[in-house]
């Protein structure tokens, strides 16, 4: 049984304009799937009805079932009925870390409300937990960070904690829309690695949003590609790597590998 | 360190400022140099041993008029501000949650009463109503609660359009608690500034009511119609002008820095230290 099962989804605007065009894919428990597009390709719309957040003036037909076993139909079902789900099956993590953080709340207590709600901690194993989950994602100085609010620590930090707040409710999928979009180069890869490998060892399904051919190859098995709210193509990486049908897919992998290219004669002749 | 230093220093100069008008008021209730009705003291005598500040040109004594008048001040201020906290609020909470036609509904109504300046409003209910001290303070309760409604809505939509109220509802939250840790602590240091303001400028607007002869009627002395009725003669005592006019400048300067303090206090990203 899939965790994520997406059927015929159309996303329309309020004034009647597709957005999202007739999309199914799904993920396998521990399974990872990238999703790829520029921006306006309706990839990061995908990832709010995978979870049930699309804004209220968006119209979505189709269906989106998450949760496996029992799943649960995240379009049109009630708030109460969707919390259920959020945060237990799936959640999510930003691009832009500086605000999926409250900016008014120290980050220890940010952490601490999922873990209070999801796993009835308190007092003392509280603290313990929230410092164990800042450790899980290889924050330096955890103690420091949770009396710190976000203005306070670097943006790779931030990421982490938004990384660990998404894990806290121990999520059988993550899903992540450009988490290093808005990083450094070398911030990037950092928490690249960081992803694979919580998402390995807590043996987790991984949904991977991102523009960038080269990033998503790094962490995924398998890619869908949208372009205009369509899926041009899908498949393994290997077989969209070497074969690309589409044209907009040859594309990005021909500047993937042009990236890739320079970067191997930079290295070779420094 | 520096800056959060002379930030509490304007918060203290605030409260000192604040706290000496509300001595002021407190003390009028149970003691007065003189009633207010005493008209013993000879017309327009300038300050003396007996009379502090002088008589009016009644021969009543100023002192005793300020004092009244700073408890007019303060509980038009405070009273003012709650029912505009109360319906101002409720109005842009709601409208802040309100999707599509409710917010439109809500936003065009607010629309309509800030076009209306407060004081003109104030006047449209107090000459409905009659003139009275209620009748002043609902009508400029009234009139500044369309300000923070818009504040309240505006400050609402701007919190729930973050990722981390998305990223907050993604792990499950429900709206309650969304509100309880996230709206309420973002929206409020904006909100606490905007109430010390709006103290200040009901304390104003009474006074400038009262000065058009639709505040408190006499012998009430609201420091709006110490003024006015000081007009006449502020070229042969002006200390008469001067008193009032000094003390609703400190009232304004004294909410000012204590919002500016609060405001510091409630906003940890302003704190610079560790």
């Amino acid at each position: 049984m899939n965790i994520l099962e997406i059927a015929n989804l159309d996303i329309y605007s309020s004034e009647g304009k597709g957005l999202v065009s007739d999309l199914s894919f799904s993920i396998a428990p521990g399974a990872r799937l990238g999703l790829i597009g520029e921006s306006g390709s309706g990839k990061s719309l995908t990832a709010l009805a995978a979870i049930g957040l699309l804004p209220s003036q968006l119209k979505a037909t189709g269906s989106v079932l998450l949760g496996g076993e029992s799943a649960q139909q995240m379009l049109g079902s009630s708030e109460r009925a969707l919390n259920r789900v959020r945060g237990r099956v799936a959640s999510i993590v930003f691009q832009e870390p500086l605000t999926a953080l409250d900016p008014l709340m120290k980050i220890g207590k940010q952490l601490s409300e999922p873990l209070k709600r999801h796993q009835k901690l308190e007092g003392q194993s509280l603290q313990h937990a929230i410092i164990d989950a800042l450790n899980e994602v290889r924050i330096n100085d955890p103690a420091r960070i949770a009396s710190s609010f976000p203005h306070q620590i670097s943006g790779g930090e931030r990421q982490r904690a938004a990384i660990a707040m998404a894990l806290a409710c121990k999520p059988t999928l993550l899903i992540a829309d450009e988490p290093t979009t808005a990083l450094d180069v070398t911030v990037q890869a950092e928490v690249l690695s960081l992803l694979d490998s919580v998402v390995s060892a807590r043996n987790m399904a991984l949904l991977f949003i991102s523009h960038d051919l080269a990033v998503v190859g790094q962490i995924t098995d398998s890619v869908v590609v949208l372009k205009d709210g369509v899926m041009v193509e899908s498949g393994s990486l290997h077989a969209i790597m070497s074969a690309p049908k589409h044209s907009y897919t040859r594309d990005l992998v021909i500047n993937a590998r042009l990236l890739d290219g320079a970067l191997d004669i930079a290295q070779g002749k420094g | 360190m520096k800056m959060k230093s002379n930030r509490s220093f304007s918060l203290i100069i605030g409260l000192v400022i604040l706290g000496a008008i509300t001595l002021m008021a407190l003390v009028s209730t149970v003691w007065l140099p003189y009633s207010i009705e005493n008209t013993d003291g000879g017309r327009l005598s300038p300050p003396s041993g007996s009379h502090w500040l002088g008589t009016d040109k009644l021969g009543r004594d100023l002192v005793s008029r300020l004092m009244v008048g700073a408890r007019i001040a303060l509980s038009v201020g405070f009273s003012a501000v709650v029912i505009a906290g109360v319906v101002g609020l409720t109005l842009g909470l709601a409208a802040g949650f309100a999707q599509r036609w409710l917010d439109e509904s809500l936003s065009a109504l607010l629309d309509i009463l800030i076009a209306f300046p407060t004081l003109l409003l104030a006047m449209l209910i107090v000459a409905a109503r009659g003139s009275s001290l209620t009748s002043a303070i609902f009508a400029i309760g009234f009139g500044m609660s369309a300000i923070i409604a818009r504040l309240t809505r505006l400050l609402v939509k701007r919190v729930l359009s973050k990722d981390f109220i998305t990223a907050s509802r993604a792990s499950g939250t429900s709206w309650t608690r969304i509100i309880v840790i996230h709206v309420a602590p973002n929206i409020w240091p904006t909100l606490v500034v905007s109430f010390a303001l709006q103290f200040g400028l009901a304390g104003l607007a009474e006074a400038s009511l009262s000065y058009l002869g639709l505040g408190a009627p006499p012998p009430n002395a609201s420091w709006g119609s110490l003024l006015q009725e000081a007009q006449a003669t502020v070229m042969t005592s002006p200390i008469g002008a001067i008193a009032p006019g000094v003390l609703l400048v400190a009232l304004v300067i004294g909410v000012n820095l204590i919002a500016d303090g609060l405001r510091d206090i409630a906003d940890p990203t302003l704190r610079r230290t560790r």
